[in-house]
């Protein structure tokens, strides 16, 4: 099962690709099919998902792939990768549905974000570490591709560091994973296995070491201050569809690795740089909101609020680290809301940045200033931002607020400074309306003269995605029985 | 015992060399062709009877100075892969060429010569073999007959000259201090020698087939011939000769007893060959010798098994896996170049993308292949050959191989990223069939070994 929704796009991308006589209609139609066969079988995944015992996976599969090195054919989800798959399958649909108008190469394009769609979905089910690293590494070259073929401005040099930066960070985390692998006795790449067998228990200053290397790899990939220079300048440039998915997909391979394989596989050394973690988490939280309220290009806000949303993931997955007896429930709680958080975010960053798409196709521009009293002329776009900006700094009802409340009311509990987090809500809330207000309110001037409303595919690809983050936040009760036992999980294993 | 037939592909090499050679005396210039064909069953008939000899137990030849092993099976099937791809790719080079059998003729010897390199477990038989795909290839760059050319073979063989009595004298030294030239009684001998004369044999032999493997020191005549030479020549002198040559330093750093220091000998040489190739490539305008440099950075992680061996499992069958990976993953590389022969220039690879999508397609696998990017073979290849190292207590060696993997990444994507912006002045011409042919074949060889990986590690004694 899970094979097939991994390899499904994958097959279809190369079909669309070679098969020559295919009209760029057809291959348009063909994406949005494959990827509501996608979110299907996802469904069907999801109906039939029962929690397994800690340290096994549901639907899991394996075969012998390279047996010389440790490393297998493994595939499985649990409470920590299902809602993330769920949620890139719906990011994708909604990137289809939105690319329905798409002129630029459409065939390449559907192909390309079907392989893209392939590898972020393998990234999330793999439970081998090279596995995993192959398809966190396609996503470098895909997700390049995207920027450099599709995007505007000075996309070459965008995508250029993007690639570079993000394809060392893949190198760190190589590194840390072979460390895994030659620690572990008997040599092996496999996750279960390794966050079992727990291989640098007694070593901290080597266990140390090894999650320096993979934290630096996921914390490019995530990105955490200090290493988040790439992220702005890739989504300034990249298509709307490709930020969507940058920002709402790819953005999680990095954040998810911290739950799945740094803070289970090396509790010890996590537990150790937990503070620093933490540090990082609260410094990304106030700095990408900071920069955020500084920007005036409204592709490069949302890019920076990224930065922030991620740094409330950093935060608690960090605080998950710092073991005392009695904050094993608050801990747990920390660790189911990063995880909501991913899912959240992944929905709203990504109909933010479907919006600032019809933006930059109506009038050419990002800039906040350049529009004015966008809600005359284009009603339903400035009801969707409006929804969208009280979504992302998190508003109650909306996905957010569950997210971010779980994540500070474990944080706080476990570690009451971090309290200084709560300033980056703040911060957000103050530059969501103010883009807002440039953006909607006041009379209509500028760009937003003869500005058309959304049409229907704008409509079907960013409506779904607000519309789950509401359902989320007034029934959040499903969702979180799915994460709750796997994060609980992680604190256990984390306690070690 | 002589058991003559144990050799039977590298006879077979040789002899089809002989056949190649005299049948293009007495064959029309216009079909001279035929005689690619011979060569080309040649090399085909070499890889079956290999793979059918690596199911046999491991054998020794003439008196223990020729190894008949899995590690000499493979040599021999990459070799004649090898040799059957630029022989594939020759076709639009050389059809109709004053020299075109003769070029046949020395791409065979000096194939054999790789092998021989490969299995030799004796001292003499290992000069023997590094002669025979010496001398070979000095003429094989000089058949371009251009100025560059010239330059590029006169350097060649003053360095094959230079390194070839470096070995010589590395092999006199062993041999005088232990009386023997036989691996077998080497490894028996050497840990009562004097160690710093070990330490000194080890640096000369080693270094001596450093030319043949054209890493550091003895690299200076790659980007030249790769870029002074035939495209067929570029493709073949940067891809066989290292099959052999890395293969004898691993046998040899078998002998060599743990005393004498020649790991870090090979670790100061792999560091060296990766930041070198790395760094000259990053200045390169003409992609021949640009993929010239790159090729003296995969030496560099090509060494990083060799230090492993005798400390971690994991070299031998990582170092023939990366070997493998290597070889088509190169000629792909190559055989994009040589399918555009008068785009040299970076600059002119404009528009490439848009007139012919197969090729660009096979360039982008074979060039992010060689940086290592999964499934691809090479990133297979640098896995394991970085897991080695770390288990073979190299965990910095391996860190370094990735931070040089990181480095290469740029000058590939700046040659990448020309393919797909729109041409200057005119569209790029139409590419060479044999070469692009061969390019997208070896490109598919490349995704398919990384795929398949499992059975290729079994296949080379994992």
């Amino acid at each position: 099962m899970l094979t097939v929704i991994v390899f499904l796009p994958l097959l279809v991308a190369v079909l669309l690709a070679v098969v020559p006589r295919c009209s760029d209609t057809a291959a348009r139609w063909v994406w949005v099919g494959a990827a509501t066969i996608e979110l299907a079988l996802i469904g069907v995944v999801w109906a039939g998902y029962e929690t397994p015992p800690p340290g096994q996976l549901a639907f899991a599969e394996r075969a012998a792939w390279i047996p010389g090195v440790g490393s297998s054919y493994h595939l499985g989800v649990d409470g920590l990768s299902l809602p993330l798959m769920a949620m890139t399958a719906v990011v994708f649909l909604a990137c289809a549905v939105y690319a329905l108008r798409e002129r630029h190469r459409p065939r390449v394009q559907a192909s390309l974000f079907l392989f893209l769609q392939s590898v972020c979905l393998g990234v999330f089910a793999a439970a081998d570490l090279i596995l995993f690293f192959v398809f966190f590494d396609l996503s470098i070259v895909g997700m390049y591709a995207v920027i450099a073929g599709w995007g505007h401005g000075d996309r070459a040099r965008s995508a250029l560091k993007f690639f570079l930066y993000t394809f060392l960070g893949s190198l760190a985390l190589l590194t840390g994973f072979i460390g895994l692998y030659a620690a572990a006795d008997p040599h092996t790449f496999d996750m279960p296995t390794l966050t079992a067998e727990n291989p640098f228990a007694g070593r901290p200053l080597a266990g140390g070491v090894v999650l320096a290397a993979i934290l630096i790899g996921l914390a490019v990939k995530t990105p955490t201050v200090p290493f988040h220079t790439w992220l702005p300048p890739a989504h300034t440039d990249a298509p709307a569809v490709g930020s969507a998915v940058l920002a709402g997909v790819l953005l999680k391979l990095g954040t998810y690795g911290f739950v799945r394989i740094a803070a289970p596989m090396l509790p010890q050394a996590w537990r150790g740089w937990a503070w620093v973690i933490v540090a990082v988490g609260v410094v990304s939280v106030l700095y990408g909101a900071l920069v955020a309220l500084a920007q005036t290009n409204l592709k490069r806000m949302i890019a920076y609020t990224s930065i922030n949303h991620m740094g409330y993931v950093v935060l608690a997955v960090g605080a998950a680290g710092l073991v005392s007896v009695d904050t094993v429930e608050p801990r747990a709680v920390a660790v189911t809301g990063a995880v909501t958080q991913m899912v959240s975010h992944g929905l709203i960053t990504s109909a933010l940045f479907l919006l600032a798409g019809v933006l930059y196709e109506r009038a050419g521009s990002y800039d906040l200033h350049a529009y004015g009293g966008l809600a005359t002329p284009a009603p339903i776009f400035a009801a969707f931002f409006a929804v969208g900006a009280f979504a992302s700094l998190g508003l109650p009802a909306f996905s957010g607020f569950i997210a971010e409340f779980q994540v500070f009311a474990g944080s706080i509990a476990t570690a009451p400074v971090t309290a200084v987090a709560l300033l980056g809500i703040l911060v957000t809330a103050a530059l969501f309306l103010r883009a807002g207000q440039a953006l909607l309110t006041g009379p209509t001037v500028g760009c937003a003269k003869g500005f058309g409303d959304l049409r229907p595919t704008e409509l079907w690809s960013v409506g779904p995605l607000l519309a789950l983050s509401l359902l989320i936040g007034v029934l959040p009760r499903p969702l979180l029985d799915l994460i709750e036992p796997a994060a609980r999980t992680v604190v256990d294993l984390l306690g070690r | 015992m002589m058991r003559a037939e144990l050799l039977l592909p590298e006879m077979l090499l040789a002899g089809g060399a002989l056949v190649v050679l005299l049948g293009g005396s007495f064959t029309p210039r216009h079909r001279q062709w035929i005689l690619r064909g011979v060569a080309a069953a040649v090399c085909v008939t070499v890889i079956i009877t290999a793979t059918v000899a690596l199911s046999t137990p491991a054998n020794t030849a003439f008196d223990g100075s020729y190894a008949v092993d899995t590690v000499t099976g493979v040599a021999r099937i990459l070799a004649a892969t090898g040799c059957l791809l630029v022989l594939a790719l020759a076709g639009d080079e050389l059809a109709g060429a004053a020299r075109e059998s003769d070029a046949y003729a020395l791409l065979l010897f000096a194939t054999a010569g790789a092998v021989l390199l490969a299995g030799a477990t004796d001292l003499l038989a290992l000069v023997v073999g590094f002669l025979l795909a010496s001398i070979p290839l000095y003429a094989l760059i000089g058949l371009a007959g251009t100025g560059a050319g010239a330059e590029a073979v006169l350097k060649t063989y003053l360095l094959g000259a230079l390194f070839g009595i470096l070995l010589l004298f590395g092999v006199t030294l062993l041999s005088g201090i232990t009386g023997t030239t036989a691996y077998a009684e080497l490894a028996a001998r050497l840990p009562d020698a004097p160690r710093s004369v070990v330490t000194a044999a080890a640096v000369a032999v080693i270094g001596g087939l450093m030319f043949k493997a054209g890493g550091f020191p003895a690299h200076f005549w790659v980007p030249d011939a790769a870029q002074g030479g035939m495209a067929m020549a570029a493709t073949f002198l940067t891809t066989v000769p290292k099959i052999g040559a890395l293969i004898a330093i691993h046998r040899l750093a078998g002998v060599l007893p743990g005393t004498s220091n020649w790991p870090t000998v090979v670790v100061v040489l792999a560091v060296a060959s990766m930041l070198l190739g790395n760094l000259a490539a990053y200045w390169q305008t003409d992609v021949r010798r640009l993929l010239g440099w790159s090729t003296v950075s995969q030496v560099g992680y090509l060494l990083v098994p060799v230090v492993a061996t005798g400390r971690s499992d994991l070299a031998q069958p990582s170092l023939l896996v990366y070997l493998a990976g290597y070889t088509v993953t190169n000629i792909a590389a190559f055989a994009v170049a040589a399918a555009l022969p008068r785009h040299r220039d970076r600059m002119s690879w404009r528009g490439v993308a848009a007139t012919a999508p197969w090729l660009t397609t096979a360039l982008v696998v074979a060039l992010l292949g060689l940086v290592g990017t999964p499934p691809t073979a090479v990133f297979v290849g640098k896995l394991t050959t970085a897991s080695a190292a770390w288990d073979g207590g190299y965990a910095w060696l391996a860190v370094v191989v990735f931070i040089n993997s990181a480095l290469s990444l740029f000058y590939y994507l700046r040659w990448l990223v020309l393919l797909y912006q729109p041409w200057a002045v005119a569209p790029p011409d139409r590419p060479g069939r044999w070469s692009a042919t061969v390019a997208v074949v070896a490109a598919v060889l490349s995704l398919v070994v990384g795929v398949a990986a499992g059975l290729v590690w079994r296949a080379a004694g994992g």
